[in-house]
């Protein structure tokens, strides 16, 4: 299905020519610096595209952004610090994996509820049918006496 | 005139859906053996009709015939013949036919081979699967009609987007409807048997091997689009966690979880109302999918709410089936009798433990993807959910499940042994421990931590699949004909479980191996110059131009070696399609065992040097692998005696079946 996301983006975006993401000339001399832009990157949205990170993204906005990402980081800052700097700067909304506040609690913790009620749920239902079901199958394991009547028939049969 | 034919054929199809979404439902309460029987006629009858209408379709973009909307805005002349069909459902119009087609496929195979069923459910299953059908054939009639003509037809056609010529593509979309929409088969068994407040453990034995298929479909078209996002997009991703697939992935772990829990109510009569409810809850997000790629709401929701006709049309048809559903569950789903009990620690606990987690995860990507709709309708704010947050939650609720899979198909039903179990998995947990063991020893201490014991996940899953298998053969403990006999009369149902579990293992390795091995260089090349990878060394030799049917190709050839010796060329290029102004880029691809080097192109500078990309990804062909050795077991459970659709069944149990008539 990402052939429909592709058609819509083609269509909303103008056709640039494809170049692709990371381009030989950002890429800086420090390696290690680059490893920390390369992570960052992956973890920021290109914002004209959909659902790209600026690592994916061949968009002109996104090259633009991996540029000043590499500047921050030349420039001393910490990881942190340029998550802090883009974010004043664009808005939350340049952020891949949003920031857990009072908005995104539902988003946080929505999977582990779901995954506690679940389990609480399944812990319930067990209970109560083994309460149900406990005197029952006691009872359920004898045999009344028609039933052994039954029993000791068919056992003759298959002897005789 | 054939444009007009299709037309016409549509809207007789709706027709007959409607009397078919009438008239056997009415039977069934009156139980009227004639008005039962309108149903299996109506759904052939209406599958003609939709064939009829997409023939039309085809012929005419095959034939190019520009005075009709759809070709004109989606083909061109000089499109080779196969995109010309494949541009069939490459747009909005065309992809809704094909949707109704592959529906009423489903609803003629029911009809067909449905000869075994009971009369009534029968006939309520056609009638549900027929609302289905009218809810999206009026669509199409209303909003998205595909033959409607252009008074002054124009010379030439505007061109598939070129990113959409491509063969991976061409059978995928056909694929993945065929999961999504065969999803619709369970869905309306579900319906059928609250409506009829009857289910008994041979509806599961029905529903199982209709889910199993779409599923098996969902599963090769979600692979297939992975491929095709791998080799066409040019960075080398394969799994982006796009709105568009998660689209399609809430629906597979929603029919994953079906098929296991149908496996337990088929077995052992128990969690008949949760089977229900997921059967309504796997299509249900089928049709969510559908609605977020159909309705253009993903793009922005104001681009939703400035032409909202087609986006209400399918959020009305969503509201009315997944409302009315889960209405009718709630007000049956206490009618149905539990039956068969079973201790936390059994098979049925395992795969209770498998839904539960199967459902959380579904629930992850559900929230994750309908989050910033939901919260920029509401507030206005925009916040992103992307790849990180996915990764960051998924995965936590995915592990658990893949350190439980094994033990699953070795505990008894009832009552388990886990201790036993445990003991006869001790040979897979070595394997597991001694992979740990040696990577963490190549690695030499660096690379992250987790890597290693995620392979060694990756192993146990595949060896478990194969501990079961060895365990119910005796091998090892008998002799190795007796084993072979017993293997070979082991129910083709465990052959498929066994595979499938064997194939999720091959993906996560594959998966792994590509994230935390992969390997990029970028450089800038001129003629005659060498980039290197892992052992690897391609030489740029420079570049050509070819002409190709409806594009122009600028190539670059390259030369591998291998420690110094030659062997082979890799040919990315980059394409210019005239007709939309479009360039593409073509990446070029060589296999090395399940590894691949992986080249594509950046733009020439004036100076004649080229900018690549190059990877060399380890184990990549294993995420899409996998998949397939999955979808074999799929086939393999599919084709078991048991549950073989339209098989013969033993007389008596064929008589217990059907009610008298």
């Amino acid at each position: 299905m990402r052939w429909l996301a592709l058609v819509v983006m083609l269509l909303t975006l103008v056709a640039a020519p494809r170049a692709f993401a990371v381009q030989p000339d950002e890429i800086l001399g420090d390696a290690a610096l680059e490893t920390r832009a390369r992570a960052l990157s992956k973890e920021l949205r290109c914002m004209v595209c959909q659902n790209q990170s600026i690592d994916d993204s061949d968009a002109p906005l996104a090259r633009d952004l991996r540029v000043l990402v590499r500047e921050r980081l030349q420039a001393g800052d910490s990881d942190h610090e340029v998550i802090e700097f883009l974010v004043a700067r664009y808005g939350e909304f340049v952020l891949l994996k949003p920031r857990f506040s009072s908005r995104t609690a539902l988003l946080w913790l929505g999977p582990a509820a779901v995954l506690l009620i679940g389990a609480f749920g399944l812990f319930v239902v067990a209970r109560r049918t083994r309460a149900n079901s406990a005197p029952a199958s006691a009872e359920q394991t004898k045999l009344s006496p028609a039933e052994q009547a039954r029993l000791a028939a068919i056992l003759q049969r298959r002897q005789g | 005139m054939i444009a007009e034919l299709g037309h016409y054929a549509l809207v007789l199809a709706l027709g007959l859906a409607l009397v078919q979404a009438c008239v056997p439902i009415v039977g069934a309460r009156k139980n009227d053996p004639v008005l039962m029987a309108v149903a299996g006629p109506t759904a052939v009858g209406q599958f003609c009709f939709i064939a009829i209408a997409f023939a039309a379709l085809t012929i005419c973009y095959v034939r190019s015939d520009f005075s009709v909307v759809n070709v004109f805005e989606n083909s061109h002349s000089a499109k080779p013949l196969i995109y010309k069909i494949t541009g069939v459902w490459g747009n909005h119009e065309g992809s809704m036919l094909l949707w109704v087609l592959i529906l009423s496929i489903f609803g003629a195979l029911v009809a067909l081979f449905g000869g075994n069923l009971p009369a009534r459910l029968r006939a309520n299953v056609l009638a549900v699967q027929s609302w289905i059908a009218v809810a999206f054939v009026l669509f199409i009639l209303v909003t998205s009609n595909p033959f409607l003509r252009i008074p002054d037809a124009p010379f030439e056609g505007r061109d598939l987007n070129p990113i959409l010529q491509d063969t991976g593509l061409a059978i995928h979309p056909p694929l993945l409807y065929l999961g999504y929409v065969g999803l619709s088969i369970s869905f309306s068994f579900a319906i059928a048997a609250l409506i009829d407040g009857r289910i008994d453990a041979a509806w599961a034995r029905w529903v199982r091997p209709w889910t199993l298929l779409a599923w098996m479909f969902l599963t090769l078209g979600i692979a297939m689009g992975s491929y095709w996002a791998y080799y066409t997009l040019g960075w080398g991703g394969w799994w982006f966690w796009d709105p568009v697939e998660n689209a399609s992935f809430m629906p597979w772990l929603a029919a994953t979880a079906l098929l296991h829990s149908a496996l337990v109510m088929e077995k052992r009569n128990a969690l008949k109302i949760w089977t229900i409810l997921l059967a309504i809850l796997a299509f249900s997000l089928s049709l969510i999918g559908t609605f977020l790629v159909r309705s253009g709401v993903l793009t922005s929701v104001h681009a939703f709410a400035t032409d909202p006709t087609r986006g209400v049309f399918i959020l009305a048809i969503l509201v009315l089936f997944i409302g009315g559903g889960l209405a009718l569950f709630a007000l049956r789903a206490p009618l149905l009798k539990q039956g068969g009990l079973f201790a936390p620690v059994s098979r049925e606990g395992a795969l209770v433990l498998n839904n539960l987690f199967l459902v959380s995860a579904c629930a992850t990507v559900f929230v994750g993807t309908l989050y910033p709709l939901a919260l920029e309708a509401l507030t206005g704010e925009k916040i992103s959910v992307g790849a990180p947050f996915f990764n960051a939650t998924f995965a936590p609720l995915f592990i658990p499940l893949l350190i439980a899979m094994p033990f699953g198909p070795l505990l008894a039903w009832k009552r388990g042994d886990l201790l036993g179990v445990a003991q006869r998995l001790i040979g897979a947990a070595g394997i597991a421990a001694i992979t740990v063991a040696v990577i963490f020893a190549m690695e030499g201490g660096g690379g992250p931590i987790l890597v290693p014991f995620a392979i060694g996940l990756a192993l146990f899953v595949m060896a478990g699949a194969v501990t079961e298998i060895v365990e119910r053969t005796g091998l090892l403990k008998v002799p190795f004909a007796t084993a072979f006999a017993r293997a070979r009369g082991l129910p083709r149902s465990t052959w498929g479980g066994a595979f499938a579990h064997f194939g999720l293992g091959i993906v996560l390795l594959g998966v792994i191996g590509e994230t935390q091995w992969s390997v990029e260089r970028i450089a800038e090349l001129k003629p005659g110059q060498t980039v290197s990878i892992r052992r690897y060394d391609l030489q740029f030799d420079g570049m050509t131009t070819r002409q190709g049917p409806n594009y122009r190709e600028l190539a670059a050839h390259f030369i591998v070696r291998r420690h110094g010796e030659v062997i082979g060329v890799m040919e990315p290029a980059k394409r210019n399609f005239p007709s939309r102004g479009i360039a593409t880029t073509e990446t070029a691809l060589m296999t090395r065992g399940f590894s691949q080097l992986y080249l594509s192109l950046g733009d020439p500078n004036p100076d004649g040097s080229l900018a690549v990309r190059l990877y060399y990804k380890p184990l990549v062909l294993l995420i899409w692998l996998g998949p397939i050795v999955m979808v074999i077991g799929g086939a393999l459970s599919l084709s078991d005696r048991r549950l073989r659709v339209g098989a013969p069944k033993p007389a008596r149990s064929k008589a217990a079946l059907q009610p008298a008539e």
